[in-house]
């Protein structure tokens, strides 16, 4: 599933003094299968860009493609959008609103006019990608957990199989355990069903983990779309526009400066691991 | 598309009118709309149009905010002014055919009726345009004071009424976002029939309800943290003033009321 964004311009309140442009002239191609963390300042216009996608929001100027095709060149298609490219807002928690959480998670199916043995299975399929357990699926959706209604909010986009997933701040007010776990559950259910999978975040760890590309937003406009390691790399730019680059890599850039055989592309804790191991068994050697 | 909604539709500025004490705004647009049903002559009613018509012109609301004020009472309107013309049957017939007759009395009455309510819906909104709804909310807790004798409780009113403003904005951002929401799912809100749109509404409804009980508990919390404990001994940041503006604006009322009752005493057919 290819998204392509030409030109996009979005302003907000037009006509009036709070007139506010949002996005500006963007233009991005991402292709399929990929995870693509979104990083940027709030206020630099990712939730808006991302609500473009499934055409939420109507560009002011500009076309979204997907798949090759203008989102709003037929309207009564626009549903169809909806479901290849699946949204998870932000604290999605607050959408829940049915009595199970079975029948919460199969509301996106049902209104996709599926049958009751599809929906069930997609259901099912959607919980377990969740991590929610079986027992969980009969019980009122407010009994649970913060945590657990987070992932059912999840499940609940999941269970329409978009071709492409957009998780706004996923992890936003989750303690570190359940950050990662909802992270990992992502990035499993990416590996299995290999869509393409956009994750804004403000962790610069949890994208250099998580994600193939990095799109860099910076007031309105696109700042840098690229792998994980070119972007990184650029840290000093990064620093300019007040962004910061993983924790780790700022050790590794300092051990560097200060004269220590150790490479400067270090982007996840594990990597770096595995490096200063290799590192020092080479001294060892050296030493022995 | 929920943004465009405006309650409390307050209109800044800095006219003479915007900076008339609050409870003499209340107070005068009371004797106002009271007065306008004391009215009986055509003449009285052209002296309250134009003495409204200056009011608006002092406090620079532009004609567009009036017309967007009368715009929702237009159906009530017509619906009254047919039954006026139908039903009252006093005095000479103006039309007749078959079992439906019109005479000038209803005809009179419909006319008299629609300026009535046109300038009360004005004059209200008047108030509201020039008064902010914090300082409506204090003038209104200070006008209903006396009331505390009879133990009803004029402060909890008058803070639920603040709070409850407050909330608007914040709950129509809130509906909009779960809007999104469920869109996002595949929730169609926009085709259908009634009973459709009604259903597909539930799913916007219940969060919403959810998140503003939630709110509320919040919100209750928070002010028994900082030891809010109701109305006994608290003082206001804002402490309400009448000045010399105050008193010239309800003297002109009241020679305007005088004017407009004396009026239905002229020898005068209309």
């Amino acid at each position: 599933m290819m998204i392509k964004i030409e030109n996009l311009t979005h302003k907000y309140s037009v006509g009036t003094p709070f007139e506010k442009v949002a996005v500006d002239h963007v233009n991005l191609e991402i292709e399929g299968g990929e995870i693509v963390g979104v990083i940027g300042h709030t206020g630099s216009g990712k939730s808006t860009l991302i609500q473009h996608l499934n055409g939420l929001l109507k560009p002011s100027e500009g076309k979204v493609y997907i798949n090759g095709q203008d989102i709003w060149a037929d309207k009564s298609k626009m549903r169809q959008v909806r479901f290849d490219v699946g949204l998870v807002f932000q604290y999605p928690e607050y959408q829940l609103f049915e009595e199970t959480v079975y029948k919460d998670i199969a509301f996106g199916p049902r209104n996709m006019g599926l049958s009751e043995s599809e929906i069930h299975d997609r259901v099912l399929k959607a919980a377990e990608f969740s991590g929610l357990r079986e027992e969980l699926l009969e019980k009122s959706p407010f009994e649970l957990s913060g945590g657990q209604k987070r992932r059912v909010a999840i499940a609940g986009v999941i269970a329409m199989e978009p071709k492409v997933l957009i998780l706004d701040e996923p992890t936003a007010g989750l303690d570190p355990k359940g950050r990662n776990k909802i992270l990992n559950q992502i990035k499993n259910y990416h590996d299995q069903v290999g869509n393409t999978i956009l994750l804004v975040s403000h962790s610069m760890e949890d994208v250099a983990m998580f994600a193939d590309k990095v799109l860099v937003m910076n007031k309105a406009k696109v700042f840098a779309y690229d792998t994980v390691e070119n972007v990184f790399a650029r840290s000093e730019e990064l620093k300019a526009i007040r962004l910061s680059v993983p924790q780790i890599t700022n050790v590794f850039h300092r051990l560097n400066e200060e004269g220590y055989p150790v490479p400067r592309n270090v982007y996840t804790v594990a990597y770096a691991k595995r490096k200063l191991l290799a590192e020092l068994e080479k001294e060892g050697k050296l030493h022995a | 598309m929920l943004r465009d909604i405006t309650i409390g539709q307050y209109f800044p500025g800095h006219s003479f009118l915007h900076r008339l004490d609050p409870r003499v705004k209340i107070v005068l647009t009371m004797i106002y709309i009271v007065l306008l049903f004391f009215v009986h002559k055509y003449v009285g009613f052209a002296i309250s149009v134009v003495f409204l018509g200056v009011c608006y012109v002092i406090a620079k609301i532009p004609l567009k905010m009036i017309l967007r004020s009368l715009k929702p009472i237009v159906p009530i309107l017509i619906f009254t002014g047919i039954l006026n013309m139908l039903f009252v049957n006093t005095g000479e017939p103006f039309f007749k055919w078959g079992i439906i007759s019109i005479s000038w009395d209803g005809i009179n009455m419909a006319v008299v009726m629609a300026i009535r309510v046109v300038c009360l819906i004005a004059a209200s909104s008047l108030l509201t345009y020039t008064t902010s709804p914090i300082s409506l909310t204090d003038a209104i807790e200070r006008l209903l004071k006396p009331l505390k004798v009879i133990k009803f409780p004029v402060h909890e009113l008058a803070m639920m009424m603040s709070i409850a403003l407050r909330f608007i904005p914040t709950l129509v951002e809130e509906t909009d976002k779960i809007m999104s929401a469920q869109k996002a799912r595949g929730a169609d809100l926009e085709s259908g029939g009634l009973l459709q749109r009604a259903k597909a509404l539930v799913p916007i409804l219940i969060p919403l309800f959810i998140s503003a009980f939630r709110r509320a508990e919040e919100l209750a919390l928070a002010m028994e943290c900082r030891c809010y404990h109701g109305g006994e001994g608290r003082t206001r940041m804002r402490q309400l003033h009448m000045g010399a503006g105050d008193a010239i604006a309800a003297c002109i009322t009241v020679v305007v009321s005088g004017a407009v009752i004396a009026a239905n005493f002229l020898p005068l057919p209309w």
